[in-house]
């Protein structure tokens, strides 16, 4: 789409910067941590996709629970592998600091939902905490727990009571919260 | 042919995504393939939220009316017949009616809106992309052309201008984020300890760039003016050292104190000369100081109160605890965190968090022995008030005793005698938090609330002290005022000696006294300032000898002893230390208080805690990556911010309490700063009133000091804030019974009776006839003794083949003969 892998042509790079939260030097960076993670074929090609395990080597997503969700929602390719350069500026624009809430929340939904049916329901919840708590079977918690926390979190979140969490639901929880958006940033 | 209103458009959309598709080849077979679909189903909530947004996209497209607008603009002559909308025309201004020029300018702007949007949009880059293209096209296409006639080039001129502003915007807000010092070292810490440890850093940062503002007022427009264009050293009493202090001037002991070539000059209040203007420029150097020292404290409120105001905006306002568990699954984790220690840590606490909540949720309060917590937390409390006592009246007596010293001449004193003061202060600053956290395990609070108690606890010890310490000087002071009457009468005695002198010898010239010989008046505003001085520094002192002891050798003991020693340093005690966002916050708090305190009476400093403030970032930025270890209990610093704010303010407001009410009450020496021969300080606004303006201000400015005026409008002011707050409060109300609607179950869905059968398409009509397109109304034929009801339309119609039977009751379906 007109970006060679070493260099970004300046017209598309004030396009890149009306069209996501990212300053100049951002996109500049992020362009250079890509090109690092491409393979040397790939370097050629007019529109280079990085494939998802080198992104996940990324240290800013290598010890992030959702590392693999995020990749997953933010690619645009059939089989939801890699990303490509502008995927990738899609996911730094979602979580810079400039986002507003109702990205980042449209976003956060996305990657909650585990199995991509556009509603969160009881084992979408469940695979969150389990991501939540680690990976050990120490810092788990017994499935009553888990039961009891899902049930409260239904109670609290569900507003239409239809055992499931939509998107305008999860919206409305998440506008009230304090700490979402300063905890739902990345800078690379 | 009449056609139906929806399919009207949808072949409307179908030609437009037709045209689009030869206009603009593969490009666009995206949009085509996305907005084939415009049935309901579009508008579940499928996985591609995108194709939704499309649809909208394309609604607006055609709310904006710009039908048949089309961007190639030709060739659809035949197609347009077909259209029973507008005629399709090329733009051209004058052509085009009021109205259609208005339905374009309004295209225009939708367009210029969806740019602007276009980035909080969840749509996939290439999405974006193309619509930005369109739209571009869009705009360059038609906003030259919407300018008619003469009005166009001014219109084209416009529209140059704004992108320009709009680029020129983009670059400056591109270089105050390059130009935010400290983001690297920020970044690497939030990474390294989350958010609520980066956030003390980012309220450094932030405390920095107020003393700077601060610093540089008070640099810019008294230190620099006085140091240029006053009168030099040497030049009069006041500005130069006695005769006595002269052989010790230099000395660093006494340099570090403040006193000598330190005391005498711009640093301090009493170096200022009072001549109402100095130099070519006329500089009013008085009105300078006083106006320079209030203008530090009113930027100082209207910065807090802005912060506090976009705070209190952010977080909603809303309740706290009603979306307890929601908030822990969905926002508790930092993707700041790129470190694993520190993301197995975020792990572990949040388990713990999960297992605490939810245990807190089953469990009923267990209040097994309510008395007793009662009596624990009595008893804690009275604790905690007998150490804020006991520390208020040592630094009391400690006062005291260093006025018996002074009066005895410091020089026979040892040290630790002469920075008494200072060194208890601070030492009482570091141990009785300590204390208090060991007092608090007595009462058994859930941890938040024990950390709000410890901060509240600790805000009450500095603010004791800090006021201890002020009444303690106020007693120095009047000291020194009385010490300036019997001053006064030893200098006009030295006077009255000189001219003895001359008077016998009257042709001989008048003589010249040096500066230093002359006898000098008390100066308590210069003591203060020193005061405040020396306390910064020890403060500072103590904060960074602190941090050396208590974080790094710790540190170094622990990792060095630990091969040798018989339990685990790491593991247990004392391990590596945690960060105390809270102390470290309250340190910075009061010290700033201490600052606005002080500043009116040395205007250095300022300048001396931008230094402090520089040399403390990098130093704790070292320390914490070097000597800390992340927080096992993470708590959200964010619920604090405003807490923080609001005790700034309080600070503020008490720590300007005192330098207003000595400008207020105590009349200025008159040997020394800007100030002296006058009744009091604030009669310099005054005089400039008089002199400087012409007469018809100060009459104004007499009416508007009439009570008259004043109570009046003070009344008007309580009114406004009166108002204001009942329609809060009434707005608070609406949001608390709008909550409860969204949480009122939804009214049970309307249950429709079933109904018979229908082919699709079909009406119930009136008793046994069926309106649907293309019925003819019933042929009734007797067949023999039925009534038949015969329909062209056996397909739509369902009462065709109906048989009425004579006497039966009814309609029967086909094949039911009874």
């Amino acid at each position: 789409m007109g970006a060679t892998a070493s260099h970004l042509g300046k017209d598309l790079l004030s396009e890149y910067q009306e069209l996501t939260f990212l300053t100049k030097q951002e996109i500049l960076l992020a362009h250079k941590r890509f090109t690092e993670l491409l393979s040397r074929e790939d370097k050629n090609l007019p529109d280079p996709r990085a494939p998802t395990e080198a992104i996940l080597t990324l240290p800013e997503l290598k010890s992030n629970p959702f590392r693999e969700r995020i990749v997953r929602v933010f690619s645009t390719s059939e089989s939801r592998d890699g990303l490509t350069f502008e995927d990738f500026l899609d996911l730094l624009s979602a979580f810079s600091d400039s986002a507003t809430l109702e990205i980042k929340s449209h976003y956060a939904f996305r990657i909650f939902d585990f199995d991509d049916d556009g509603t969160l329901d009881e084992n979408d919840l469940e695979k969150l905490v389990n991501c939540l708590t680690g990976e050990t079977d120490e810092t788990r918690l017994t499935p009553d727990e888990m039961k009891q926390l899902i049930s409260n979190i239904l109670e609290e979140s569900d507003i239409d009571k239809d055992g499931t969490v939509n998107l305008s639901e999860f919206q409305h929880v998440i506008s009230r919260s304090p700490d979402f958006v300063s905890s739902f940033k990345i800078v690379l | 042919k009449p056609t139906s209103g929806r399919k009207r458009r949808r072949r409307r959309e179908s030609k437009k995504e037709r045209k689009k598709d030869e206009g603009r080849g593969s490009r666009n077979a995206q949009h085509a393939v996305d907005s084939g679909e415009r049935t309901e189903k579009e508008r579940q909530r499928k996985r591609r939220k995108d194709r939704e947004e499309k649809a909208e996209h394309v609604q607006s497209l055609d709310k904006s009316k710009v039908n048949s607008r089309d961007f190639e603009g030709e060739g659809e002559d035949e197609e347009v017949e077909e259209e029973e909308e507008e005629v399709e025309k090329e733009v051209r201004p004058e052509t085009l009616t009021p109205e259609e020029l208005e339905k374009l300018k309004e295209a225009v702007d939708d367009k210029k809106k969806l740019i602007q949007a276009l980035r909080g949009k969840p749509w996939p880059m290439k999405k974006k992309h193309s619509t930005l293209r369109e739209s571009q096209e869009f705009l360059e296409k038609y906003e030259g052309a919407l300018g008619k006639g003469k009005g166009r080039k001014l219109y084209a001129y416009k529209v140059m201008m704004n992108k320009k502003w709009m680029k020129f915007k983009r670059d400056f807000e591109n270089f105050t984020t390059a130009c935010i010092p400290w983001e690297m070292k920020i970044k690497e810490i939030e990474s390294h300890f989350g958010s609520s440890v980066a956030s003390y850093f980012i309220f450094l940062r932030w405390m920095y760039g107020i003393n700077m503002i601060l610093f540089g007022l008070t640099f810019g427009l008294v230190m620099v003016p006085e140091a240029l264009m006053g009168r030099p050293y040497g030049s009069m009493p006041r500005k130069t050292v006695p005769r006595a202090e002269e052989t010790n001037a230099m000395d660093f002991a006494v340099l570090w104190d403040f006193g000598g070539y330190a005391q005498y000059s711009v640093l301090f209040y009493g170096y200022y000369n009072s001549q109402r203007a100095i130099g070519w420029l006329k500089f009013r150097m008085p009105l300078s100081y006083f106006l320079v020292g209030v203008g530090t404290v009113a930027y100082s409120y209207m910065v807090v109160i802005r912060k506090m105001a976009r705070n209190a905006n952010e977080t909603g306002g809303g309740d706290e605890n009603s979306f307890n568990f929601s908030w822990k699954t969905f926002t508790s984790w930092d993707y700041l965190i790129g470190n694993p220690e520190t993301a197995d840590n975020k792990f572990a606490s949040i388990t713990t968090s999960f297992k605490e909540a939810i245990l807190e949720e089953q469990e009923s309060r267990k209040d097994d022995n309510i008395h007793l917590t009662r009596f624990l937390r009595v008893l804690a409390n009275f604790l905690v008030l007998c150490c804020l006592a006991g520390s208020g009246y040592l630094i009391y007596f400690v006062v005291r005793r260093s006025q018996k010293f002074a009066l005895e001449g410091f020089e026979n004193h040892t040290w630790w005698e002469r920075n008494e003061v200072n060194m208890v202060m601070s030492l009482l600053g570091m141990f009785c938090p300590m204390l208090f956290d060991v007092i608090s395990a007595l009462e058994n609070y859930h941890p938040r609330v024990a950390l709000q108690w410890q901060l509240g606890r600790i805000f009450a010890l500095f603010l004791g002290n800090l006021y201890t310490f002020i009444i303690a000087l106020m007693d120095e002071i009047n000291l020194k005022r009385k010490e300036e009457d019997v001053v006064q009468f030893n200098m006009t005695m030295w006077e009255a000696s000189l001219h003895n002198n001359t008077a016998d010898n009257s042709t001989a010239p008048p003589l010249f006294t040096h500066p230093a010989d002359v006898p000098r008046g008390p100066c308590w505003e210069t003591m203060v300032g020193q005061e405040f001085v020396r306390l910064i520094i020890s403060d500072t002192m103590t904060t960074y000898i602190t941090l050396l002891i208590g974080d790094f050798l710790r540190a170094v003991l622990v990792r060095f002893l630990n091969y040798c020693w018989c339990w685990d340093l790491e593991a247990g005690f004392p391990s590596y230390s945690e960060f105390d966002v809270s102390g470290n916050v309250l340190g910075l708090i009061f010290n700033q208080g201490m600052i606005w305190m002080g500043a009116f009476y040395a205007p250095c400093l300022p300048a001396l805690n931008v230094l402090r403030l520089h040399v403390s970032m990098y130093l704790q930025c070292w320390a914490v990556m070097c000597c800390n270890v992340p927080q096992e209990r993470v708590f959200k610093a964010s619920g604090s911010n405003n807490f923080y704010m609001a005790m700034l303010l309080v600070i503020l407001f008490l720590s300007t309490l005192p330098a207003i009410y000595t400008i207020v009450t105590i009349p200025p020496s008159f040997d020394c700063g800007p100030f002296s021969g006058k009744a009091r300080m604030f009669d310099v606004i005054q005089e400039t009133l008089e002199s400087d303006f012409p007469a018809w201000i100060s009459k104004v400015f007499s009416y508007a000091a009439n009570p008259g005026l004043v109570l009046p409008f003070m009344l008007l002011m309580v009114l406004a804030i009166y108002y204001l707050q009942s329609t809060s409060k009434s707005y608070k109300e609406a949001n608390v019974e709008l909550k409860k609607k969204l949480q009122m179950p939804l009214p049970p869905p309307v249950v429709a009776m079933p109904t018979k059968e229908r082919p699709p398409g079909t009406q119930p009509g009136t008793r046994g006839k069926v309106n649907h397109p293309g019925c003819r109304e019933s042929r009734a034929r007797r067949d023999g003794d039925e009534d038949v009801r015969v329909c062209e339309r056996e397909d739509l119609c369902s009462e065709s083949n109906m048989r009425r039977h004579a006497g039966n009751l009814g309609w029967l379906t086909s094949g039911q003969n009874i």
